[in-house]
């Protein structure tokens, strides 16, 4: 493999501060041509604050951006080569679906009927096709999604970016929309930079995610890797599920009290007296709570020696009576050494 | 959302019902009164029941010299100061709503002081500023009037539509590669336009009725209240005057009536 | 799998073809101070420079004197006007207008209500729209028109007088006329026509305020009341009318000021006895006297920046 890809956009050291307020704070990243970028984080992190100042919406108090090679820090959102699905769609409401898409070609003086072909093929890769005639107020939410999105893509720009666009959508919509944007990007092969606060989401769609708090990344990397390596407390909490162990029981497991992190998964529950197999860590409880997902299962065992661990087993063969009679019941928990991971950045 | 509540409802007492009744009828009977007595034969009293019913009244009424040039110059002032009013309140609005500054709730307070002092004080104020200006009475000082406090109108209505529209259409043109002008043309517009309407139609019949402020300003000329407000103790050709009174009902109510059509779609 | 690389569109877009529009609009696009400048300008201009400019000339008019022989304006500023101001008929004017101004709040408050609160809670979507509109018509209409109405119905020979002849109550009538201070040679000229009249023309303004804010009472906490034991009557008195309170005093504001200004409902059917709108126009006529006339409406201010002070506090600001 030769160098890594064309550099899409470089955020070099970029702040944004309101006032004493540091919404963006001293952020440099790289996002590499035809990637699925996520900005992952909970709301304020500066997630939005990045999306927007790459738009041109908003500028930067220091710093510069990049976007493939030029620098558009000074630039109005006008005149930038890249579009925005935003979170409300921002449809325009006196315009039809075919007027809504079609509206960048306008803009840019591209005759009629270049524009009417370029808007049906638009609505077929939305799978929404046939319905130019059709105004917002008479879409569902999801499909004005679609029309946001296809208004956006139609221009061809080589980045887009997303603004939380499936939040609106109810839970199977949203699933359905994230397996179709994300096909959509392999096939039309541009930039996607995603920004979200799920990271459900974020691990389903992303080639690599960026994780926001208070203004900085944390951490960036492929989903495996943050899911099992998180590089730091808030890493490790924020994205999946996680036990976070440390002090005089992380000695009993690892011999050293420094905080160490397990997903709930890699734990067994066995029966008290079983015995843990060669090599394995071990350490008795008692569950507190078991809460039936359907699916799996969670359960927090409260250790002997104080804490809490969470546990997930899938519910292969067990029944919902079964597991819900494990309340209240001691257990031994088992699980390989290699799944616990030490905080790259500890705390 | 609505029919919800509508349904839990219930029934006015019938005292409620009627006082309300009551209340509309007492708004809207002596306007009633002013059409009836349009068609009186008797031309010197207010006489009730009227001695007889005709149209003449309104064959003489449109040839009083008088009537047609106070009608034009009320027409003419409120063109003018519904255009001034337009395109202050428009700018006023679109500042407000865009961006943060000090002394911003104060500019909504400001653009309502001329509606919100009695007609007296501004009339005379502004009176007495043109006079010490040495500035010549007459249509202009008529119109600087009216326009003062028709920017109000049209600024609440803009602003109102600015809010319900929000930010981000205009966001998505600009990031779709439309400069503000053509932001401004294809998707602003569209957006206020029927704003523009309304305001400027309630801005036409606030200044086609205004009598106080006009006085003040007026200096010689006659706007179509002021003659009626000479006319009210002159007892020669009595019916001539409901006659235009009917006319000054009918030609605000139109502009009223569409406002409000234009405007539906959202509480004002 | 290398991505396709899309064609760009903007080379369509003739690159010549609106430059200097497109610089002006990136270099304000980067300036929203001055963008703000640009549209706040002119407005702001106009009005301080019309309006505020006026009212403070207006001001300090009223601290200039009338030379009693030249009937010119000195302008050297005193008190003297101030002075000339506080004559017994100068103060009985303030309190004509102020009592007439209080008497019609309080009437149209008491009016208004009712027609307010069915529409807040009883009137359907549709209903509500059209009273709505019933309330607005007058409201814009013409207000002059208004009042010349009214001296047609309280005309001697109009048909109020007919309706009380038919009714044989013309004793009563008499009775009414003939009392100390509200009654007069007629109705029509009359403190009680007046009275009348002013109520009626300012009835909306006092209708809408009121509305809005019962509107704004939530039903749930009407509901609550009833639930927590209290009859209609009682949640009426303890919970809607103190919410509605400040849409009372809300238009009571135009109300009042309304009345304390005017000139036209006293001049159509009033007598010699002016109210302050009365005073100042003639001040303004052929006893020219501005000074005076300024000093005359500073009282109608300094009561109404009272009034819209207290009105403040009692929380009418939020129900405009």
């Amino acid at each position: 493999m030769g160098g890594s890809p064309p550099l899409a956009v470089r955020f070099d050291h970029v702040s944004r501060h309101f006032g004493d307020v540091k919404a963006v704070d001293d952020l440099s990243l790289d996002i590499f041509d035809g990637e699925f970028f996520t900005f992952l984080g909970p709301s304020g992190s500066g997630k939005t604050t990045c999306l927007r100042l790459l738009a041109g919406f908003d500028q930067p108090t220091s710093g510069r951006i990049l976007l493939h090679g030029r620098d558009v820090t000074g630039q109005p959102p006008f005149e930038r080569e890249v579009n925005t699905v935003f979170q409300d769609y921002a449809l325009f409401p006196h315009m039809s679906v075919g007027d809504n898409i079609a509206y960048g070609l306008m803009i840019r003086k591209v005759e009629k009927g270049e524009r009417r072909k370029r808007v049906a093929e638009m609505l077929d890769l939305v799978r929404m096709p046939g319905l130019e005639q059709r105004t917002p107020a008479q879409l569902s939410g999801g499909q004005r999604q679609r029309v946001a999105l296809a208004r956006a893509l139609i221009l061809r720009p080589r980045v887009l970016l997303l603004d939380e666009p499936l939040g609106a959508l109810d839970l199977k919509l949203r699933q359905q929309m994230q397996v179709e944007l994300k096909a959509i990007q392999e096939k039309v092969g541009i930039t996607f930079l995603y920004v979200t606060h799920d990271q459900e989401e974020a691990l389903t769609m992303s080639d690599r995610i960026a994780v926001f708090n208070n203004g900085r990344v944390e951490q960036i990397g492929s989903p495996p890797e943050l899911y099992e390596s998180p590089g730091s407390r808030f890493v490790a909490d924020f994205v999946g599920v996680s036990n976070l162990i440390s002090g005089p029981i992380a000695e009993r497991i690892r011999g050293s009290a420094e905080v160490f992190s397990v997903r709930p998964e890699k734990i067994q529950i066995r029966e008290t007296d079983s015995i843990a197999p060669d090599g394995y860590c071990s350490i008795e409880g008692r569950v507190k709570e078991v809460i039936y997902l359907g699916m799996h299962t969670r359960y927090v065992v409260e250790l002997d020696g104080g804490g809490d661990l969470t546990v997930v087993e899938q519910n292969r063969e067990a029944t919902s009576m079964e597991v819900l009679a494990a309340r209240g019941r001691k257990v031994r928990l088992v699980w390989h050494p290699t799944h616990n991971r030490r905080l790259g950045t500890a705390e | 959302m609505r029919s919800e509540a509508n349904e839990s409802r219930g029934r006015a007492p019938l005292s409620l019902r009627l006082a309300t009744l009551g209340v509309i009828l007492f708004l809207h009977v002596p306007m009633a009164i002013i059409f009836l007595y349009a068609f009186t034969t008797d031309d010197a009293t207010f006489s009730f029941p009227p001695p007889g019913l005709t149209v003449d009244w309104f064959g003489v009424a449109v040839h009083r010299p008088d009537v047609w040039q106070a009608l034009l110059l009320s027409l003419r002032v409120a063109l003018i100061a519904t255009l001034a009013a337009l395109g202050l309140g428009t700018l006023a609005a679109t500042a407000v709503y865009r961006s943060k500054f000090f002394g911003r709730e104060a500019i909504s307070f400001l653009l309502l002081l001329p509606l919100a002092l009695p007609g007296i004080v501004s009339g005379i104020a502004l009176r007495s500023a043109i006079g010490m200006a040495d500035f010549p009475f007459g249509f202009w000082t008529i119109v600087i009037g009216h326009a003062t406090f028709c920017i109000v109108v049209v600024y609440n209505n803009v602003l109102a539509r600015y809010r319900r529209t929000g930010r981000s259409q205009v966001e998505a043109s600009m990031d779709l590669g439309a400069d503000p002008l053509q932001t401004f043309r294809y998707v602003i517009l569209p957006a206020i336009g029927t704003a523009l309407l309304a305001g400027g139609m309630l801005a036409f019949a606030l200044s086609f009725d205004e009598i106080v402020v006009t006085t003040f300003t007026a200096g010689h000329e006659e706007t179509l209240p002021i003659w009626m407000f000479s006319q009210l103790t002159k007892p020669r050709q009595r019916p001539v005057t409901n006659v235009v009174a009917v006319f000054v009902i009918v030609l605000t109510a139109i502009p009223i009536f569409l406002a409000n059509r234009l405007t539906q779609g959202g509480s004002e | 799998m290398s991505p396709t690389r899309p064609a760009r569109d903007r080379d369509s877009q003739g690159p010549e073809e609106r430059p200097v529009l497109l610089r002006i609009a990136s270099f304000l696009y980067l300036r929203p101070s001055l963008v703000l400048a640009l549209l706040l300008g002119p407005p702001l201009v106009w009005m301080i420079v019309v309006y505020l400019g006026s009212l403070v000339f207006l001001l300090i008019q009223s601290f200039f004197s009338l030379d009693p022989f030249t009937g010119q304006v000195i302008r050297v500023l005193t008190l003297a006007t101030y002075k000339d101001l506080w004559t017994p008929a100068n103060l009985d004017i303030f309190f004509r207008t102020a009592t007439m101004a209080a008497v019609v709040t309080v009437t149209t408050a008491v009016l208004a209500f009712p027609l307010a609160y069915f529409m807040a809670r009883y009137a359907s979507t549709r209903l509500k729209t059209v009273l709505y509109l019933a309330v607005l018509l007058p409201l814009w209409s013409s207000y002059l028109v208004r009042v010349y109405a009214w001296r047609l119905i309280l005309a001697k020979e109009g048909i109020l007088n007919w309706f009380i002849q038919q009714l044989d109550l013309t004793r009563v009538l008499d009775l009414l006329l003939r009392a100390p201070v509200i009654g007069g040679p007629s109705l029509s000229v009359s403190f009680l026509g007046m009275f009348i009249v002013f109520v009626y023309v300012w009835l909306p303004y006092m209708i809408l305020p009121v509305q809005a804010a019962l509107e704004r009472v939530p039903r749930s906490l009407l509901e609550a009341s009833g639930d927590l034991g209290a009859r209609p009557g009682q949640t009426l008195r303890h919970v809607t009318l103190p919410l509605a309170f400040p849409g009372v005093i809300a238009g009571s504001i135009f109300t009042f000021s309304l009345t304390l200004g005017d000139f036209v409902v006293p001049y159509s059917l009033g007598n010699s006895s002016f109210f302050i709108g009365q005073a100042v126009l003639s001040l303004t006529g052929t006893a020219f006297n501005i000074p005076l006339a300024a000093a005359f409406t500073v009282v109608p201010m300094g009561i109404m920046a009272f009034y819209l002070v207290g009105a403040r506090t009692l929380g009418a600001f939020d129900a405009l």
